[in-house]
């Protein structure tokens, strides 16, 4: 496959006839990745079918005393911690001049938006009166003393901001050479804003959890929830970048030139100083949250053990695990310190939302068939519009990102 | 005179009164009338006999099934999407207590302050009410809510999120609760707030034998517009002692008051770096 084929529509050929080129697939249909997931997505369908009949509790085991389970907790919550490498690369690229981790950038923003793009259709899942969404954005009522409130509409506009930023891509990708001229000018204003969008609603995830006062455990309870959320979307957004950069190059190689392949070196280890970075100012933070809050005492029950394991076993252990990787300077070190970093923030996440709440209850939620089925579906769903992308916009390597008027 | 009751004197002057609703303000107080007085209900267990008639009551006047009186056995019943006020029965050091629940009407309510469509809301009056309308069914109220009252309507394709509703017409019409009206041992009382309070106290003062000398309500989450006295402790009648005093709001106040800084001040920061930084980077392009 050319790299041609992706950089703009040939003379003569019609948009029309473009567009629906372009909708059919690249390449063979029956490659193992799509043998496994196409049924997955199927079945989540049929899932998400059942749910519309007959109500939440046809396809999940949420409760009175559960009523989030994991399509918010894992699905939201932990999903968008994972989104927060865009908004870091981009403010390091576009507002300090960090040159060094542009031809990433755009790879970074088009999994952001994506992964924005399908949590928010997750949440619509979860939602018992969906259609009624409209109503903190038209006014109708603002809640405007609800964390969710904020939440909402910074996610929304993150997600606009996104789509701007990513636009270039798109407007090389239709030859459209003057909107690409105006959509790059809006760049830098995109990126400002959608950091201090990200800023916000990173944290106000963790606000959300302020109000389940006595039904988190303490040990993951602290009013520091919103600067814990935020500090370690920092390092779930890295530890993301570099397990899926990692993957991208070698599936898309096609797609990536000698001369990025071996930028892409130097990059993942940029990537990976940051995450070292914001895992130390992190496990300092939790030690004086333990410290201040007292909790020393509950470090000595099986809770204690269980966050210990998290803190320890899945941030202090991988930091280390980077350190060596960098001044050994390698690779599966450091993706192996990413896989193990991603693992210790959806034991976070998962936490806060669903295993230490309502630590007290004798019978727990455990997550129905079907409430995974939907969030491997989506998962899924997400890897097959960014493969679509990828396949045919200037994403990744020296298409990205160069003016080629 | 002791903390206590230094701080009960002060809730009843002026003073505390006006700085009391200045810090419960919220933008409606802020145009209009000045709030009224929150009524409320006062729940004295040690007259309660067990008899359900509230419960069968309270069906009625919602449209809500018969309840099941089936599990009538000790120990504490939840409420459910059809059953707003189940009595329960408690075993407890002072003997067998039977004990109305439902939803406090906080004064301060977390499941409202978590409402983003403000479909959970603190009336004037004192009840919180639910609007079906405006509800996306998010469920954040169940999560806020420190007595777990909100209940969702898990098999339903168009669900509700049910709850003790303070019968609003009734009060409408200057009737009270159809819980209150069929008690026939006057356990449940209506009336305003501040007259409950005073009664409460009033009975537990005259009757230290047959009262433990708390009124639950009175502080407890900032204040509830339901009260409860008991001749057992409030955590053997099933209600939670350990919520602390402050008003459950106020734990996202501090982070509410952030956002608009920070919405403001970052993007002034940002692009003030990004001119610095302009010097010897063109940035590239997208
Ligand atoms: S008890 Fe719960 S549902 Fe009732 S007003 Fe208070 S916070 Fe809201
Ligand atoms: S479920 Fe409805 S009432 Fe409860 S917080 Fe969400 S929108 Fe508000
Ligand atoms: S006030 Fe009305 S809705 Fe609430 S428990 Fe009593 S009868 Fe039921």
């Amino acid at each position: 496959m050319s790299a041609k084929v992706a950089t703009g529509r040939g003379p003569g050929q019609s948009a029309l006839s473009f567009l629906l080129g372009e909708l059919k697939p690249k390449g063979k249909l029956l490659t193992p990745f799509n043998v496994i997931t196409a049924p997955i997505i199927l079945a989540g369908i049929a899932f998400i079918i059942v749910r519309f009949a007959k109500g939440l509790g046809a396809v999940t085991n949420l409760s009175q005393e559960f009523p989030w389970g994991i399509w918010i907790g894992f699905d939201v919550v932990t999903g968008v911690a994972f989104a927060g490498g865009a908004y870091v690369i981009t403010v390091a690229v576009y507002v300090f001049g960090i040159k060094r981790f542009h031809p990433i950038a755009r790879a970074t923003v088009l999994s952001g938006f994506l992964a924005y793009a399908f949590y928010t259709g997750a949440l619509m899942l979860d939602l018992g009166r969906p259609w009624n969404i409209v109503n903190p954005i038209i006014g109708n009522e603002f809640g405007v003393n609800s964390v969710m409130f904020l939440v909402a509409w910074h996610f929304m506009l993150y997600l606009m901001a996104e789509f701007v930023e990513f636009s270039p891509a798109i407007t090389e990708w239709l030859g459209l050479k003057k909107v690409r001229r105006i959509a790059s000018g809006l760049t830098l204003g995109a990126v400002i804003l959608g950091f201090t969008l990200s800023f916000l609603h990173q944290s106000g995830l963790g606000a959300l959890f302020l109000l389940a006062k006595g039904k988190i455990h303490p040990l993951w309870y602290s009013e520091f929830l919103p600067v814990q959320f935020l500090v370690s979307s920092v390092f779930a957004g890295m530890s993301m970048m570099i397990v899926e950069g990692s993957i991208s190059h070698r599936v898309f190689k096609h797609r990536v030139d000698a001369e990025h392949g071996a930028a892409h070196r130097d990059i993942l280890f940029g990537v990976a100083k940051i995450a070292v970075g914001a895992m130390f100012a992190y496990l300092g933070m939790q030690g004086i949250v333990v410290i201040h809050g007292a909790h020393a005492g509950d470090l000595a029950t099986g809770w204690g053990a269980w966050w210990l394991l998290e803190v320890v076993g899945f941030v202090a252990v991988p930091m280390l695990v980077f350190a060596a990787g960098i001044r050994r300077r390698s690779v599966p070190t450091i993706v192996t310190a990413s896989v193990l970093t991603g693992l210790g923030i959806i034991l976070n996440r998962l936490n806060v939302s669903v295993i230490a709440f309502k630590w007290y209850e004798p019978h727990h939620y455990v997550p129905a068939i079907g409430e995974y089925v939907v969030t491997a579906a989506v998962i899924c769903a997400e890897i097959w519009a960014f493969r679509w992308i990828v396949l045919r916009m200037p994403v990744l390597g020296r298409d990205a990102g160069e003016v080629r008027e | 005179m002791d903390r206590r009751g230094f701080l009960k004197l002060a809730a009843l002057t002026p003073i505390a009164v006006v700085a009391g609703e200045a810090s419960a303000s919220k933008p409606e107080s802020a145009s209009g009338p000045p709030p009224t007085e929150f009524v409320g209900m006062l729940i004295d267990t040690t007259r309660c006999i067990g008899c359900h008639a509230c419960e069968v009551a309270c069906a009625e006047e919602n449209g809500l099934p018969y309840p099941d009186l089936s599990r009538l056995g000790p120990g504490e019943r939840q409420a459910t999407t059809t059953e707003y006020t189940p009595v329960s029965l408690f075993e407890t050091s002072k003997g067998r207590v039977y004990a109305k629940r439902a939803c406090m009407h906080c004064n301060q309510p977390a499941c409202a302050s978590a409402c983003l469509c403000k479909a959970l809301e603190k009336t004037k009056y004192g009840p919180v009410v639910w609007h079906e309308d405006r509800c996306m069914g998010c469920r954040y109220c169940m999560i806020a809510c420190p007595f777990d009252v909100p209940k969702f309507e898990y098999d339903k394709p168009i669900p509700k999120i049910a709850k003790c509703t303070f019968c609003p017409e009734r009060l409408k019409e200057g009737r009270p609760p159809a819980c209150v009206e069929a008690c026939p041992q006057g356990a449940v009382a209506f009336g305003s707030r501040r007259q409950l309070l005073d009664e409460a106290r009033r009975r537990v003062a005259e009757s230290p034998d047959r009262y433990e000398p708390v009124v639950y309500g009175d502080h407890d989450v900032g204040g509830t517009c339901v009260m409860v006295i008991s001749s057992a402790r409030p955590d053997e009648i099933g209600l939670r002692t350990d919520l602390g005093t402050r008003p459950f709001p106020e734990y996202t106040r501090e982070f509410l008051y952030a956002v608009p800084i920070v919405d403001i001040i970052l993007p002034v920061l940002l692009f003030g770096f990004s001119r610095a930084m302009a010097h010897g980077n063109d940035g590239g392009d997208p």
